[in-house]
């Protein structure tokens, strides 16, 4: 049986939004109850994933329809992949958590409807991280995109207004996507992404047209589904304008998976070497990240609108990733790669509190955070180790992620994506004091009036969410401490790939 | 001279595609109208499903069906590869029309709530509605 | 805006043709994708699985995997559009009739014809699911030909009348059982001791088969789930996109 873990971390949430999507024509409550089963299910399958795969030199294959790889379609599980789905379902069990809560107060009556769609996401987003099908990326990609098209549409107000952006810009990166596949396919009659790396090198074909203008299409249409500074036109509309619910699931996950994927087409089908071949690009996209960090920071740092300034947060962090992945060399990638995991729960921990606040509050504006300290003690310290994270501040997460950035661009010589990085922690910490001040220097009402301090009512937020927020940010601090473990075991699959 | 007409006409497939292609793209950018733009989106994957299945033909070739495929014990070795199309495209292509199909249904399913919500399709008049809120 | 699309579009576009210079031109029977898998496709789908319909073979057996997902594709849209456009609390205003009515509106001929039209039609539909291992066909094709004679009738009667006979709720359940047909294909090789969606380790459970049968006789059941979700979500999603998700007066 344990052969078959990949398939089982699959296919749990699968079977999960099968029956949830029948169960809740009856009983739409029993829905949150499947959801949490089989992702809890997924998450168990993802961790003996990853204790198998530490058992073994470089990862190892479970070929589906028992056919041979480049025939039949292979789910390649290696350290890298193994880690990212531990994150991706961790991150995925805790966001659905919290769904119930902010579902009560957002969307009652379509608990049947939003259950099975999240889990859908899940399913592909898992499948993502475990294909080693280019082709069947695609299929996967379009399931978790159309699922969250419809977790944003669903919303009110302006939910569907936005959408419709998103639906445009999400099908053009996946179709890039798409034709850069059949521009490699055309080049070497194969689909398996092992298979396709070997046949270029092969052949020599690294120097090919048909490979390059492949590749540009790729990494293109990914960096349309991370949301990369110039094209992110439809992240911070349709993440901060869909449900709470949804939100909380696809802001840490989709915008990290898209990452990851990039970074897995950059390493493992298009080797290094080929990369180091165009070194323009390299200077292109750091050139980019850089742009996007600043413009991210400064665009969040003017917002007032809680979630809107989160979502320009994601917008500054994805330069982080999609910069440090193109320093190419083994702290740039190591970073990349830590901050992945470190940012989806950094990001799940920061979108989960602001839906708590928002869920007590009744507002979006960042006014709304006054007297937080006195309100809602708890809720606020765990939203804070989130921003203390996305500041840098050790031992949480966000620190080493950055630490290994920033050597790697130093070692790269990419002298203004260092300046970036510390220009985009420096306004983060500027954001985070300025809310630190409001929520605890100032109260909710007479504000003046030091004489008479009001009696606050303390006004949590629910307990579904606070629970997983509780459990986010122990993660987040755990995950800094216990980085020199984490950094080992992605320097295992950094040094499997040749980058030196 | 022929030389290069033949060049661009053996890869005829190849212009249309891309002419296609381009003319989605423009479609999906430039267009106001949503109903337009996801016309555009339309011909946009219908530009790649026909770059996809172009590079499965075989001149002189005949559908991926085998032949006298009901007679059991059929040697394999008696088939020639170049008398049947390439199946993998078609295959493949099965999924991206299903997937295409998929995405327009949901796209018109929230052009449709658009339209209950601002009564129009119009993307300025959608964002003028949305300043005046 | 339409600038800046003029713009984009000549650059991609020249990067295309520009590209497309180095392809392999039409027809050409030695270019890469016609030789590597294709080849191995064309001569070993038959020994291999029993199929002589090489398309069928590699959609739900090579690739099976994929095409797991393409119908759970279709599931997905289908759910996603009720939960656009569907209204919480729905009055029941379906009632069950035993024949069509008679004295609806509309015109004679048309009603008759469909009468007439829509067995045919749906036989003809199951013969392309059954017969997709030896002609052209399959499960995606048989289920959008019956999704259409349901749809062919809400044309010619009205959506009312036949949502009372293939209700939101039976579409749900139908789309539901034909992915877990496929699924539990793949699940039920996993527990006879195989690998997901490896139809051969069926033989043990499938009578009077061996491995590539097996193969051959699974790829068909995986066929009808596939056709089941089609059929049931594509009708759906059209129910729901003519009457703007209220379900009640179509087209």
């Amino acid at each position: 049986m344990s052969e078959n873990l990949p398939f089982l971390v699959i296919a749990a949430p699968l079977f999960g939004a099968l029956v949830a999507s029948l169960v809740g024509w009856a009983r739409p409550r029993y829905c949150y109850a499947i959801a949490m089963v089989s992702l809890a299910a997924g998450l168990t399958a993802a961790i003996a994933l990853l204790v198998k795969v530490s058992g073994t030199v470089s990862g190892y294959e479970y070929r589906l329809g028992g056919w041979p790889p480049p025939i039949g379609i292979q789910h390649w599980v290696d350290p890298l992949s193994a880690l990212i789905l531990v994150v991706i379902t961790a991150v995925a069990f805790l966001a659905v958590m919290s769904a119930r809560a902010n579902l009560q107060l957002e969307l009652p009556g379509k608990e049947r409807f939003v259950y099975p769609l999240m889990l859908l996401m899940v399913t592909g987003l898992s499948g993502m991280t475990l294909t080693g099908d280019a082709f069947n990326l695609y299929v996967l990609l379009e399931i978790t995109s159309l699922s969250s098209y419809a977790l944003v549409a669903i919303g009110r107000g302006r939910a569907a207004a936005s959408c419709l952006n998103y639906i445009i810009m999400g099908t053009i990166g996946a179709s890039f996507y798409l034709l850069g596949v059949g521009y490699l396919y055309l080049k070497t009659g194969s689909l398996n992404m092992i298979d396709l790396r070997q046949i270029m090198i092969a052949g020599d074909m690294h120097g090919s047209q048909t490979v390059i203008t492949g590749f540009i299409l790729i990494t293109v249409g990914f960096w349309i589904k991370m949301g990369l500074y110039p094209l992110h036109g439809w992240l911070p509309n349709a993440y901060s304008f869909a449900p709470h619910a949804a939100s909380n699931l696809m802001a840490p996950l989709m915008t990290k998976v898209s990452v990851y994927v990039s970074l897995r087409m950059m390493l493992s089908v298009f080797t290094p070497d080929f990369l180091a071949v165009h070194a323009l690009w390299a200077q292109t996209a750091l050139l980019v990240a850089t742009i996007a960090i600043i413009a991210g920071s400064l665009i969040a740092y003017s917002q007032t609108d809680v979630k809107k300034l989160l979502c320009y947060l994601v917008v500054a962090e994805v330069g982080y990733m999609a910069g440090g992945m193109w320093l190419m060399n083994r702290a740039g990638i190591t970073g990349t790669i830590y901050h992945i995991a470190a940012d989806a729960f950094m990001t799940c921990c920061l979108f989960l509190g602001a839906s708590g606040l928002i869920a007590s509050t009744g507002s979006r504006h960042i006014r709304s955070f006054r007297g937080a300290t006195r309100r809602m003690p708890w809720t606020f310290a765990a939203f804070l180790v989130g921003g203390l994270s996305m500041i840098g501040v050790p031992p949480t997460c966000g620190f080493f992620s950055k630490w290994f950035l920033i050597q790697g661009a130093i070692e790269g010589g990419a002298w203004h994506f260092v300046a970036a990085l510390i220009f985009s922690s420096l306004i983060n910490a500027l954001i985070f004091f300025r809310i630190i001040e409001l929520a605890y220097f100032k109260d909710v009402e007479h504000e003046d009036d030091v004489s008479h301090p009001p009696q606050v009512q303390r006004n949590e937020a629910p307990w579904g969410i606070r629970i997983p927020l509780f459990i986010t940010s122990v993660v987040i601090v755990l995950l800094g401490v216990f980085s020199p473990r984490v950094i080992n075991w992605i320097e295992r699959f950094v040094d499997s790939v040749g980058v030196t | 001279m022929s030389d290069v007409l033949t060049f661009i006409i053996s890869r005829f497939n190849y212009w249309i595609y891309i002419v296609l292609m381009m003319i989605g793209l423009y479609a999906m950018i430039a267009k106001r109208n949503y109903v337009k733009k996801f016309i555009g989106m339309s011909i946009f994957q219908t530009a790649i499903i026909l770059f996809y299945v172009s590079t499965g033909v075989k001149s002189g070739a005949t559908i991926p069906i085998l032949e006298h495929g009901h007679d059991i014990g059929h040697a394999a070795a008696a088939i020639n590869p170049d008398h049947y199309a390439n199946p993998l495209p078609h295959v493949l292509m099965l999924t991206a029309i299903v997937v295409g199909v998929a995405t327009l249904g949901v796209a018109l399913a929230v052009v449709q709530k658009v339209h209950d919500q601002y009564e129009t399709i119009e993307e300025p008049e959608i964002l003028f509605k949305l300043g005046q809120e | 805006m339409k600038v800046f699309a003029f713009v984009l579009v000549i650059v991609t576009g020249i990067m295309l043709v520009v590209t497309a210079a180095d392809f392999p031109a039409w027809g050409d029977a030695h270019s890469p994708p016609n030789q590597y898998l294709s080849t191995h496709y064309i001569t070993q789908a038959e020994h291999e699985t029993a199929v002589p319909n090489m398309v069928t073979a590699v959609l739900a057996d090579y690739r099976g995997f994929d095409t797991m997902f393409e119908t759970a594709v279709v599931f997905c849209a289908g759910l996603a559009i009720a939960a656009i456009l569907g209204h919480e609390k729905k009055k029941r205003y379906v009632v069950r009739r035993k024949a069509l009515p008679k004295t609806e509106e509309g015109d004679i001929i048309i009603r008759m014809a469909t009468r007439f039209l829509v067995p045919v039609t749906q036989l003809f539909a199951m013969y392309v699911i059954a017969h997709g291992h030896h002609s052209p066909g399959g499960g995606f094709q048989g289920g959008v030909i019956l999704a259409a004679t349901f749809i062919l009738m809400t044309l010619a009667f009205d959506l009312k009348t036949i949502l009372g006979r293939f209700s939101e709720k039976m579409t749900l359940i139908w789309a539901n059982v034909g992915l877990f047909i496929y699924a539990g294909i793949g699940v039920l090789c996993v527990l006879l001791g195989s690998r997901f969606l490896e139809y051969s380790a069926l033989h043990k459970i499938l009578p009077g088969t061996d491995e590539i049968m097996a193969r051959s006789h699974s790829m068909l059941g995986v066929e009808i789930g596939v056709a089941l979700t089609v059929m049931s979500m594509l009708f759906a999603i059209y129910a729901h996109l003519v009457s703007k998700g209220r379900l009640e007066d179509g087209l």
